[in-house]
């Protein structure tokens, strides 16, 4: 590990100050990620400002009927309390799916949105990465590819966004609320993390110096049918291959009213398609409406050949999630004939 | 066995039928908790990496990053300038190393020329050791050691195993352990042509790390006269202490090796690895006591379970009895070592076959070479048998179970020998009963449960009951304590806990007056723990040097006036609590207490020693070797390719159990591997990189607690005097042995899809060929 300086703030302010502008300052938080990646040498940041101090962890009612989740509350008091467990359950789902307890009870919400990829070779810092070093290539196309990204990748980076938590809020249309040294803004969460492109060292839209102070949850909580299902290497304590976000609303009718799918695993940032799920509305759930979702939302990924299998497994995956989340019965029988 | 234990496997008192006297006594076979155990969860027991000096400082070596080639240049200046940096060691500067490879054999190498850590400018393999960096903290070892430039003249590689398939060869070389396999028998291949009912397939497992839970590390210690006290990560002090000596030309007055606790090895130990020499070579050339230690991705960076692809044909008439039967394997070995295993023979031993054929070949190439990992060969071998014995049994519509009993091995017909001891007939029918398997349907996708397909499959697991020589000093005190000592070691198997009890048994003393002292290669010598043998070797050793004890109390009864004991011989005495009993011809019960003994000869303590020889004339009538049968219930989400591994039923012939608690241990772990090679691990190559890329427990994926239920071990009675005197095997290895074969057959009965490609993971099991 690299010498740094290291300073802790006691407000905001404070933090932007000692911040600057620089991309070799970074806030720390829990830590949990960021000390990892500088053991690694793949982060160098010349000084850390601790930001675990400032008063950024309430978890509150925002006057619109929303909730807003503190930047530095840890993931796991976020996932156990009692407003997020009865009205965003997705989101307490998606965050007991990912890590372990020991690592959830330091985790910051922030922090959550700011994970780098799992990328092997982003990792490795004896092999080329352009996330890691700009224009040293991508040895991941046409390597070890099956944890990879099959939407939205480019020919520098098929990286994916590891968050569990990210995919949930994705679904519920959070906004992140920043501050910089031009002030505060919020940003919607699909425009918060970024394809790779032709910038794949740029993992969001954060301007340099900007602190996350809290992330926004609509009143729409989508608490009677929200299912974050997770797919992985084993049963817990690790990343997603493919993961699904599946919300939805009907009405008396069993007609939808709103249906949100949100994927993780398979992008740079994650997965939505907002005009597949309009496509959906007014129509009766079913799993052949989830089946056309699913069909739409998958329709331009492109497999690099160990993760090919994302691809259907995902289709699969989505229809599960919003039968489950719908509410339809477990006959597998009753599936299509695009499932076998 | 008939008295009832508590949970420290003392005596209880039940009515009068136990007498005061075997209050506190252990006896052989029960659950006893570890002696270790406060010690190990206080923090008391020292791993490696806990040992100091108070002049020590800290070495990090820095890894290469070509797969093959050479050293052009290695750039110091910019890693010595970081304040507290004391060398940066290279091939250029380090101490005289010998050059002849002879001296780099250590007692576990395979034929060839072994790997000398810094030697020359020579790269074998992505992640070799380059430099050792050497500074006052280990956070500026750390930092310099990514300071540290290294250029290469790279040459082109090769690290792929399937690529290379037809390059194979025949293994040159001989390593301890290892048998070629057998000699063909009958003419297979045309017994497979005319035969009615016949399978033919291939089977591939990746690459494994060992990763135990204490990375690899050694501390060098100079003492004021030179003395070097070296603490290594080893399953062996003795085997690092020969490769010290010889490597670096010390004698054996220059040298102590100990290990007296190991995190877990699982065969990572069995060589010394490269920090052994690196951090002894450090200690000399800066002449400070020095540790290094590896990092967790260096952990990748050494032997591993080798990439092996086998084919197996298996043909058997309509009643199912074989036919034919072909087992080969070709396996990854290094360009320098040829690393062998017994990956086919087993076949040849497990199931009675009149026309076999075995072949097994290497690949050569640019890794590491491969090192034994928890059941070497028999992992993948014995994986592959029981597979394809369950896929011949659907040929044939035939239980699974039915098809291995019709062609049971009464005799080894590899070496045309009877067993020693053979109660996999018992394992089967109790391993059968506890699971349930009378209840199976047999066809394959016949159990649901919701969205799951439920599967029940079985396989038979197998490994060597081997012996070694073994040697024990006993000393026994007047207060009735008992120290025993031998350079063994205990890698978290139990070997404190199983001698302690063996000892405790044989002199009829409370576990509490026994100590084991292991871990230092100046005691009496023993054989590198490991292959399963050290309870048969070492615990031999101890249950007869504590004989040698007994007849030496018992001369000194015999030597007292009017002696009450001048016409017994060893057998009628009983030994108990501290108390020599005897009751002579005419039904008088006399007693002697041992300190009682001593103090009236002027003896503080009686001293022994033992060492104890296998029997070979007598061991070489017979194939020696444990059994098992493994029966597994999965439930798969087809759709999803998800594997939940719901119950696990494993019975073990194992000889006779001495220390039950640890003894299960050994096999809920194995069984918990054992999953974990079906369903999780691997180690992937990037073959253009020519690098191991997930070198890391996050992207390594080994099983979780959410991963592991219910888990049922059966010991089935065995008794074995031919093996050790004991009537013990060994339970290392045998308790992972068949049980990926388990998983995958289950697999398939849940779901009809044959998974022959480990670990079967999510993308596997989706993407296997539906049925029809």
């Amino acid at each position: 590990m690299r010498p740094f300086d290291y300073t802790a703030v006691a407000s905001v302010d404070d933090a932007l100050r000692e911040a600057g502008e620089s991309p070799e300052c970074r806030f720390i938080a829990g830590g949990t990620n960021l000390l990892d990646l500088m053991k690694e040498d793949v982060m160098r940041p010349v000084k850390l400002v601790d930001i675990s101090r400032l008063p950024l962890d309430r978890i509150e009612p925002t006057p619109g009927g929303g909730l807003l989740l503190g930047a530095l509350a840890r993931n796991a008091d976020t996932a156990y309390h009692p407003l997020v467990q009865q009205r965003y359950p997705l989101l307490a789902q998606a965050l007991l799916a990912g890590a372990s307890p020991q690592l959830r009870n330091m985790a910051s919400n922030g922090g959550n949105l700011l994970q780098r990829t799992r990328c092997f070779y982003f990792y490795d810092v004896a092999v080329p990465c352009n996330k890691r070093e700009p224009g040293s290539g991508c040895p991941a196309r046409g390597g070890l590819n099956r944890i990879h990204a099959v939407l939205g990748a480019s020919e520098h980076c098929i990286a994916t966004h590891p968050s569990d938590f990210c995919v949930a809020l994705a679904a519920l249309d959070a906004r992140v609320h920043v501050r910089g040294s031009g002030g505060a803004r919020t940003i919607a969460f699909a425009d918060f993390h970024r394809l790779p492109g032709d910038r794949p060292e740029l993992d969001n839209t954060l301007a340099p110096g900007e602190l996350i102070t809290g992330i926004e949850l609509p009143e729409e909580g989508f608490a009677a049918h929200a299912v974050y299902l997770k797919l992985r290497d084993r049963q817990s304590y690790a990343f997603a291959l493919v993961s699904v976000a599946a919300a939805l609303d009907v009405d008396d009718d069993g007609r939808l009213r709103d249906i949100r799918v949100a994927l993780g695993g398979v992008a740079h940032k994650p997965w939505r398609k907002r005009a597949a799920e309009q496509g959906c509305v007014g129509q009766r759930a079913s799993t052949g409406v989830f089946a056309e979702l699913a069909d739409a939302l998958m329709a331009e990924a492109i497999g690099q050949g160990d993760n090919d299998f994302k691809i259907p497994l995902a289709r699969r995956a989505i229809v599960r999630a919003l039968e489950k989340a719908a509410g339809l019965p477990a006959d597998k029988r009753a599936a299509p004939e695009s499932f076998s | 066995m008939n008295d009832r234990l508590d949970h420290r496997g003392r005596a209880t008192v039940d009515g009068n039928a136990v007498t005061p006297q075997t209050l506190d006594l252990p006896k052989l076979g029960a659950p006893v908790l570890r002696v270790d155990a406060l010690a190990k969860v206080t923090g008391r027991a020292r791993y490696i990496a806990e040992h100091s000096a108070p002049d020590m400082v800290y070495g990090v070596v820095v890894s290469g990053t070509v797969t093959r080639g050479r050293i052009l240049h290695i750039d110091s200046t910019a890693a010595l300038a970081v304040p507290g940096v004391l060398a940066v060691m290279t091939h250029e500067n380090r101490p005289t190393m010998r050059a002849m490879r002879i001296f780099h054999k250590d007692m576990d190498a395979p034929g060839g020329k072994p790997f000398r850590p810094l030697y020359d400018d020579r790269i074998y393999y992505s992640g070799q050791p380059l430099a050792l960096v050497i500074a006052e903290t280990f956070e500026q070892a750390r930092y310099a050691a990514r300071l540290v430039h290294v250029s290469y003249d790279t040459e082109p590689h090769e690290t792929c195993l399937m690529a290379k398939l037809a390059d194979a060869h025949a293994p040159k070389g001989f390593k301890a352990g290892f048998s070629p396999p057998p000699k063909d028998r009958g003419d297979a291949d045309a017994a497979f042509e005319a035969a009615a009912f016949k399978i033919d397939a291939e089977y591939h497992a990746g690459v494994e790390h060992h990763n135990p839970m204490e990375m690899h590390a050694t501390v060098t210690l100079i003492g004021e006269d030179g003395h070097l006290t070296v603490y290594d990560k080893t399953q062996s002090s003795e085997n690092s202490a020969l490769l010290i000596r010889h490597a670096l030309g010390l004698s054996t007055s220059e040298v102590t090796v100990r290990n007296p606790f190991i995190g877990g090895a699982f065969g990572s130990g069995l060589r010394p690895q490269y920090q052994t020499l690196m951090c002894v070579m450090g200690a000399q050339l800066i002449k400070r006591s020095l540790q290094v230690m590896l990092t967790r991705q260096q952990m990748f960076s050494f032997g591993h379970r080798p990439e092996t692809w086998q084919r197996v044909k298996l043909a058997a008439d309509a009643d199912g009895s074989l036919r034919s039967l072909v087992h080969e394997a070709i396996a990854e070995t290094s360009r320098i070592e040829d690393y062998v295993e017994v990956t086919v023979n087993w076949s040849g031993q497990l199931y009675a076959c009149e026309n076999v054929r075995f072949d097994y070949k290497l690949v050569d190439l640019d890794q590491y070479t491969p090192l034994d990992m928890r059941a070497p060969g028999a992992a993948h071998g014995v994986h592959a048998i029981e597979v394809a014995m369950d896929e011949l049994s659907y040929a044939l519509g035939m239980d699974p179970l039915a098809l291995r009993l019709k062609n049971y091995a009464e005799r080894d017909a590899n070496s045309d020998k009877p067993f020693s001891s053979k109660e996999l007939r018992a394992c089967y029918s109790q391993g059968a009963a506890r699971f349930g398997w009378d209840k199976r349907q047999p066809q394959p996708r016949s159990m649901h449960d919701g969205h799951e397909q439920v599967g029940w499959g079985m396989a038979t697991g197998t490994w060597d009951a081997m012996q070694a020589y073994a040697n024990v000093r006993a000393v026994l005190h007047a207060d009735g304590s008992l120290v025993l000592s031998s350079a063994t070691t205990d890698i978290g198997t139990g070997t404190y806990t199983a001698m302690s009890l063996i000892g405790a048994a044989a002199l009829g003393i409370p576990l509490e007056s026994v100590s084991f002292v292991l871990g230092d290669s100046t005691l009496p010598t023993a054989p590198i723990e490991g292959g399963s043998w050290t309870v048969a070797s070492v615990g031999s050793a101890v249950d007869a040097v504590c004989e040698k004890l007994k007849k030496s109390l018992l001369k000194l009864a015999q030597a007292m006036d009017e002696s009450p004991f001048a016409d017994a011989e060893l057998d009628d005495v009983v030994f108990l609590g501290g108390q020599l009993a005897y009751r002579d011809k005419a039904g008088d019960d006399h007693s002697v207490g041992m300190g009682e003994l001593m103090q009236a000869a002027g003896q503080e303590q009686i001293e022994e020693k033992h060492l104890l020889l296998p029997k070979l004339l007598k061991q070489r009538k017979y194939t020696r070797a444990t059994h098992s049968a493994v029966f597994v219930e999965v439930k798969v989400d087809e759709e999803l390719g998800t594997v939940r591994v719901t119950r696990v039923v494993s019975a073990v012939a194992a000889g006779r159990i001495i220390s039950a608690k640890t003894a299960r241990s050994q096999i809920v772990g194995s069984v918990v591997w054992g999953i974990g090679q079906a369903l999780h691990e691997a180690t992937h190559a990037d073959h253009a990189l020519g690098r191991f890329m997930n070198h890391n427990l996050s992207e390594y994926h080994l099983p979780v607690n959410a991963d592991i239920q219910a888990i049922d071990v059966i010991f089935v009675d065995e008794d074995d005097r031919v093996v050790s005197r004991l009537g013990a095997k060994g339970v290392g290895e045998i308790g992972i042995v068949g049980v990926a074969a388990a998983v995958c057959n289950a697999i398939f009965h849940a779901t009809g899809k044959r998974v022959r490609s480990l670990p079967m993971t999510l993308d596997k099991v989706m993407a296997a060929t539906p049925p029809n």
